[in-house]
């Protein structure tokens, strides 16, 4: 069937900010799917509220709007732009969400657009609880014994026929939020009436338990005219219990006979038949590991975070190809991007196997709990490709970052065989850890198999590694054993520790012996056909298929999973940069591991190789490749801290020189350019150990700001007030061995400002200057910023760009720089540079309309930035406001503490964008989904210092109607200033208390700002934590109050679009 | 213990043996398939060949006899990558490293599969020769390996007898050219009488047996080979007695009404082939494992049209026989391995004996 030629023009949701269980892969999708749409013509509208997404340029859709995802927003985008049909499952949850409400309410049909890619009846089979249920039951497809229940004493009555344990699933919700197991009536209740919260439709369903199942899921595809294939099967090693999002998942499934492979396909193809799903669709089962049984667990009826990682197992293009079907297309039709010969409608065959790990967040929430269950917690992911399950495994373990690179690494060798017996059932992120020390401690797999439910295939894989790990150390490290621990992809740091040589020892046998990795492609025919498409992954043993070309050829570093402090931004850095070179003639080649990215498209670079970042698994590339040059500054920290290695390989740094990247993070010699340049920086002192910290820390009086260098996010920055927070702080950062110094600097408390900035080596260009609106002391990422700035002298201005101005030049700078200044009156500190590409690039890039990354690239590849037409200095500011909001995912992460300071929480960022600052920064609280007022009902507890500046703040909530509660200190201060405050006890006073304030439901926000420090109250994360799982926004710093209430009582005037 | 494959062109491929350790010279061709490695060995189609599997992972879920295609391995040799030590399946019974040995079949392992394969794409399907003998002079073996050819494997694997399994619907007499199983179990399932019949029954003793259908099974080699067989065929063409054929069976039918049939560079082999059926515009992922092809350049189209078309390279896939309760098809819709997408060729061939 030809394309429908009345789809002319298509609104394409996007799903707005990344947060747990909806990230980068939306981005991934809806960039495919929006270049697949204008492919064919059609003129493509977006609305997305994330400015770091690539799917937001110019370049990817016809008009976009960095604008809130609420319906409020999007029916002014349709009212405007008139689209006649609207593509809603590219967006993940959020944008079928978003397309359901409006086609409910009828609006559609009002404005006459049609839904594409789907129907509402589809939505509503797939994702209502109940209908679903009956769909299941009418075409004889078994999911667990369930119901739905609208409130919590029906929740009671049918878990006590289902027995305990039971699952708890509420209805239109991400990443299972909300959901989990329950083991008893009491925990029963409490996640209950969180779930009816969180659901969108107050729904959530109660279910048989069947954790223990194997877990496997189908990617499958379907057309307007019935044909059905399917992509990928995926296994996941965890058994149901652990959401997929956090599991360790293999393609193909690996201990699946052809009978249960074909039974489970012939269902996910049966039910996306009865769904009459048009494009792609994720179907996820519990397998009985002891019969034929099997359940539903899921579908979900849209491109997702299973089918992101599915196309990059495999080659085909779900996003792609889903597009192109919602305009009609049939699967037969389609041509297959990697064969160029074949077509879309066949099965990808893998020749290899694919291992996905999740990132999860425990470095950053020290405090959370690690177990795993079916909320997700992971914020990224990696995945390896290997023509063997060990390599593939070891490859993604040391893909993580996690300073973790072997099944060593986590050391559980202290402990017995009963205690590790115990250890095993604690379902968490270092499971496979503890299995490799079960085995190490002879407990057989069966036992291992009987704890964990893992199945004893993955077990034996494991055994593999372990029996690898003691020949390693007891053997002669012969040529067969040094291939045997290739093979299965250890890296030769490991062999080098194990059989106790030096890694450069091993390096050179190994070239000795010819051993080196070689490369496959992945051509979704497992070689059948002659594949086009260079996406390869190494292996050790055979033959190499990646050829060296003899272009001009640039090396770009990729920026690895994403995590908290290293986002989404940094993929649209690489992938604007890549396009560049690719301009400018360069053959580009991309290294990376992260599935969910743009960059990881085989269309993007001239070669893909999806492999880890380590300086070993790069050489191996380089040694084929033979680059010349690399470009580090685009990737992150991750491709920064490949630096000196590149360098070693002979491979020149394009761009700022590694000795001036150094020159940047090493105090000593940065110390030395500031005082060069004239440029003042708060005092602050090099120090290794603690007691070295805390002279320091009296020399230079508290408040001080203690953390490592050479890290992103802010990573273990702390503020401390005494000497016990230094002990403390020092024993968290030391806990990761620290190969750099540890900073001490004075704490100022002033204005935080940050400038991003292109140099060419001489010139310099400006795009803006951007204001926090927290001030110093909360980490960059998780404060508001402001461009163009709104509270600045001129002086301190032009104080900013001079400092730039003289910094970039001192430091060589050829690409990019990113500079955080404290302004404290009239003067201004440096506090920060980073010779790279920042996380705010992307917005600044949107909002002034200048290439950023395309000019640092060419300014690296030696043009000057007077030729390239956007001026020098700094640029004119624009007569718009954009306000950069932060968007947590905290109530994902059980026990994690909310309050911010110096290290960054925040796992995501929406835009505001406006005519004036309160219209931007309305736009961005609601785009960060603070939607208010609900119940007008409030309470401020804040510590003494902060009590003067809350005042005004609470006399300006109340004059919006606000009903204020306070703890006894912040009461009296309110009061006595005219505010009216209840009081209302404390935690640990008898009830009703405040927690009994906060869990009633009624409290729209809570104000609470902690003691500085490691004494920052108890009572206070308490109070946050339940706030926060209660769905009550939580502020804890008086400024993002401030600003809050600003926003709130401009809410009424008329909301303009703005268009970018 | 090393093992070698040696294959015509005189490329040499080193492993480890993991199978009986004995020589075979055989053709050497390869399966996508990522599961149902049981099911390719025991497929009597494979009858004279040895098979290369892409997926590297071999014998993970161990050996389950219930997934026998018939009732022992044909396969000359299997050539892998990895094969698993331990096997993982609730209904596993044996490795496939005993299964192989107790059935005196070669295989190596370690073997760069997808460097074989791209070889075979490029090449097309070559002989080779499978050793643990390193003392091979490849020019002196040269010349045996390109000797070798397929022969006379659908007597090889044809039953011997006829018999016949119950059912209480239509009777469906089943032509053994080196039948899978799931073809009867396929009939049965849908109350089918089955009466399975040498490959060399005469037209006449099948027409005596009443059949209320006739069903040309799969089964190896070259179909041209198949002279006497084809003559029957032709006899049976000329009854209105309904017939389905599959894979072989289609092709020895297309060769009885004078159309021709060719080798193809490197077959079709695995469970991801598109096939389109040219009537309702539909598209079927379908198993397969075929190396010969009908010519469509060749069809009397007053005799027969083409009904399926693969997606990928545009050969035949199905015929439809003109005023004729007749359809073949060159894939195989009792699957095993592979999906199950096609079976309601099953149900339309019943229908077909009904009307």
């Amino acid at each position: 069937m030809p394309r429908n030629n009345d789809i002319k023009k298509v609104l394409v949701i996007g799903s707005g900010p990344i947060v747990i269980g909806q990230a980068a892969e939306f981005d991934y999708a809806g960039t495919q799917g929006c270049l697949a749409l204008r492919e064919e013509g059609v003129e493509v509208v977006l609305i997305n509220s994330n400015p770091a997404t690539i799917m937001t340029d110019k370049d990817i859709a016809d008009e976009v709007y960095i604008e809130p995802l609420t319906a409020e927003f999007v029916k002014k985008v349709i009212k405007k732009e008139k689209p006649d049909s609207l593509l809603p499952t590219l967006g993940g949850q959020a944008g079928l969400n978003l397309a359901m409400e409006l086609f409910e309410e009828g609006f559609l049909k009002k404005e006459n657009v049609r839904l594409i890619g789907t129907t509402s009846l589809t939505i509503k089979k797939a994702e209502d609880r109940d209908t679903f249920k009956q769909t299941m039951e009418k075409i004889v497809e078994p999911i667990a014994a369930s119901k739905v229940v609208e409130n919590v004493k029906d929740g009671v009555e049918y878990a006590k026929t289902l027995g305990y344990p039971v699952v708890l699933r509420p209805a239109y919700t991400l990443g299972g939020s909300g959901g989990g197991i329950v083991y008893n009536e009491k925990e029963l209740i409490e996640t209950l009436e969180n779930g009816l919260r969180l659901s969108r439709v107050g729904q959530v369903l109660v279910e048989r338990c069947i954790a223990g199942w194997k877990e496997i899921e189908y990617e499958v595809m379907r057309d307007g005219i019935g044909n059905v294939i399917t992509v990928c099967n995926m296994e996941n090693i965890d058994p149901v219990g652990v959401h997929t999002g956090d599991s360790i998942v293999v393609a193909p499934s690996q201990t699946l006979g052809d009978k249960e492979y074909q039974m489970l396909r012939s269902s996910a193809l049966n039910i996306i038949t009865e769904l009459n799903i048009t494009g792609g669709c994720n179907v996820q089962y519990a397998l009985n590991p002891d019969s034929f049984e099997y359940c539903v667990i899921e579908v979900n009826p849209r491109v997702s975070r299973s089918s992101a990682l599915a196309s990059k197992a495999t080659g085909y293009p779900i996003a792609k190809v889903a597009a192109k079907i919602a305009l009609g297309y049939t699967l037969d039709e389609i041509k297959n991007a990697v064969t160029k010969k074949t077509y879309a409608a066949f099965e990808p065959m893998l020749d290899y196997v694919v291992i996905k790990m999740p990132r999860l967040p425990f470095d950053k929430f020290i405090s959370a709990k690690r177990e795993l269950g079916t909320q997700m917690k992971a914020t990224g992911e990696v995945m390896s490709i290997c023509n063997n399950f060990e390599g593939g495994l070891m490859k993604a373990i040391r893909s993580l970052e996690q300073h973790v690179n072997s099944l060593l690494d986590y050391d559980y060798s202290k402990l017995d065989t009963e205690s590790l017996k115990s250890e095993l059932q604690r379902v968490d992120d270092r499971r496979i850890w503890v299995i490799a020390e079960a085995i190490r401690k002879g407990i057989s797999f069966e036992e291992i198999h009987k704890i964990t439910k893992i199945d004893i295939w993955f077990i034996s894989k494991i055994a593999n590694i372990v029996k690898t790990e003691n020949r390693l150390s007891s053997e002669i490290l012969d040529e067969e054993l040094l291939k045997e621990a290739k093979r299965i992809e250890f890296p030769d740091s490991l062999i080098a520790k194990l059989s106790n040589k030096g890694e450069e020892e091993i390096k050179t046998l190994r070239y000795r012996l010819d051993i080196r990795a070689v490369y496959k492609m992945v051509d979704t025919c497992a070689g059948e056909f002659k594949a086009q498409t260079p996406y390869f992954y190494s292996c050790y043993g055979g033959s190499n298929e990646a050829k060296r070309s003899y272009r001009k050829k640039v090396l770009v570093l990729g920026s690895g999973p994403i995590r908290i402090g290293q986002g989404i931004e940094f993929d649209f850095c690489s992938v604007h940069s890549t396009w560049e070179f690719k301009r400018l003639g360069y053959e580009t080649v991309i290294i990376n591991n992260n599935p969910e990215t743009v960059s990881t498209d085989f269309d993007i670079a001239d070669k893909l190789y999806f492999e880890p970042l380590t300086p070993e698994d790069v050489e191996s590339i380089v040694d084929i490749e033979k680059p010349d040059g690399a470009v580090v500054q685009f990737g992150g920290q991750t491709a920064i801290k490949l630096t000196q290695s590149l360098m070693k390989m002979g491979v020149p740094i394009l761009g700022t020189d590694a000795k001036d990247v150094d020159a940047a993070e090493d105090r000593e010699l940065f110390d030395k350019i500031l005082e060069e340049c004239k440029i003042p920086r708060p005092r602050g002192e090099t120090v290794y150990k603690a007691k070295e910290a805390k002279e320091a820390a009296n020399r230079l009086g508290y408040p001080v700001l203690v953390r490592p260098s050479y890290v992103l996010g802010g990573q273990g920055m702390q503020i401390a007030t005494n000497d016990n927070d230094i002990d403390g702080f020092m024993e968290i950062i030391n806990r990761i061995a620290q190969e750099h110094p540890i900073l001490v600097d004075k704490y100022i408390l002033g204005k935080e400002i940050e400038v991003d900035a292109v140099c060419d080596g001489k010139d310099i260009l400006i795009p803006g200057i951007m204001e926090h609106i927290e001030r110093a002391g909360v980490h960059s990422g998780d404060s508001i910023s402001v461009y163009p700035v709104q509270s600045l002298s001129d002086t301190v201005k032009s104080k900013i760009v001079e400092y730039t101005k003289r910094l970039a030049k001192a430091l060589h700078i050829k690409g990019m720089i990113n500079i955080q200044f404290i302004a404290d009156g009239e003067d201004v500190y440096v506090i920060e540079v980073n010779p790279r590409s920042s996380r705010t690039v992307p917005y600044i890039s949107k909002v002034t309309g200048v290439p950023i990354i395309s000019l640092a690239t060419r300014a690296i590849c030696g043009e000057s930035i007077k030729d390239m037409g956007f001026g020098t200095g700094i640029l004119r500011e624009p007569d718009l406001v954009a306000v950069k909001m932060p968007v947590f995912s905290f109530e994902k992460i059980k026990g994690a503490d909310i309050s911010l300071g110096p290290e960054m929480k925040s796992t995501g960022e929406c835009l505001g964008i406006g005519k004036n600052f309160n219209e931007a920064l309305y736009k961005a609280f609601v785009g960060a989904g603070i939607r208010l007022p609900k119940h007008k009902k409030m309470i401020i507890t804040v510590r003494d210092s902060e009590k003067s500046k809350v005042i005004d703040i609470a006399k300006r909530f109340q004059a919006l109607g606000y009903i204020i509660y306070s703890t006894k200190g912040t009461a009296k201060v309110l009061n006595d200033n005219g505010v009216n405050a209840i009081v209302i006890r404390k935690l640990e006073e008898e009830g009703p208390n405040i927690l009994d304030l906060i869990l009633s439901h009624e409290i729209d926000i809570v104000i609470d700002v902690p003691m500085r420090g490691i004494a920052g109250s108890k009572d206070g994360f308490i109070i946050r934590r339940n706030a926060i799982e209660t769905g009550v926004n939580v502020l804890t710093s008086t400024d993002t109050a401030k600003a809050l209430v600003s926003s709130l009582e401009n809410e009424k005037d008329e909301i303009s679009l703005i268009k970018i | 213990m090393k093992a070698y494959l040696i294959l015509e062109d005189g490329s040499v491929y080193e492993g480890e043996n993991v199978g009986a350790s004995r020589e075979a010279v055989s053709e050497i061709v390869f399966n996508t398939s990522m599961t149902g490695y049981l099911e390719v060995m025991t497929d009597p189609s494979y009858a004279g060949q040895a098979v290369v599997m892409t997926y590297p992972l071999i014998g993970n879920y161990g050996i389950c006899h219930e997934d026998m295609e018939s009732d022992r391995p044909w396969i000359d040799g299997l050539i892998v990558r990895e094969l698993s030590e331990v096997a993982s399946n609730f209904r596993n019974e044996d490795s496939i490293q005993n299964f192989l040995i107790k059935n005196n079949i070669p295989c190596i392992c370690g073997i760069d599969t997808r460097d074989l394969t791209k070889r075979l794409r490029e090449h097309g399907t070559m002989n080779g020769f499978i050793t643990v003998d390193s003392s091979f002079v490849v020019e002196k073996i040269l010349q045996r390996i390109k000797e070798y050819s397929v022969k006379g494997v659908v007597k090889r694997t044809s039953t011997k007898e006829a018999y016949s399994l119950p059912g209480k619907g239509k009777r469906v007499v089943l032509i053994d050219f080196g039948a899978k199983k799931n073809i009867a179990r396929q009939l049965q399932k849908r109350g089918c009488e089955v009466i399975v019949v040498p490959c060399d029954t005469k037209a006449k003793e099948i027409l005596k047996l009443k059949p209320d259908g006739i069903m040309l099974s799969n089964g190896p080699g070259d179909p041209k080979e198949n002279v006497d067989i084809i003559e029957e065929i032709k006899k049976l063409y000329d009854t209105d007695i309904p017939i389905f054929a599959i894979c072989l069976g289609h092709q020895l039918i297309a060769l009885a009404t004078g159309a021709n049939t060719y080798k193809l560079r490197y077959g079709h082999r695995g469970g991801n082939h598109p096939v389109k059926d040219l009537e309702t515009g539909r598209t079927y992922i379908s198993s397969q494992n075929h190396g010969y092809a009908v010519d469509e350049s060749t069809l009397d189209k007053n005799i027969c049209v083409p009904a399926f078309v693969n997606v990928n390279d545009g050969t035949n896939e199905g015929l439809r026989y003109i005023n004729k309760k007749i359809f073949t098809v060159q894939y195989h819709p009792e699957a095993c391995p592979g999906p199950r997408d096609s079976s309601y060729l099953f149900d339309k061939f019943i229908k077909m004996m009904e009307d």
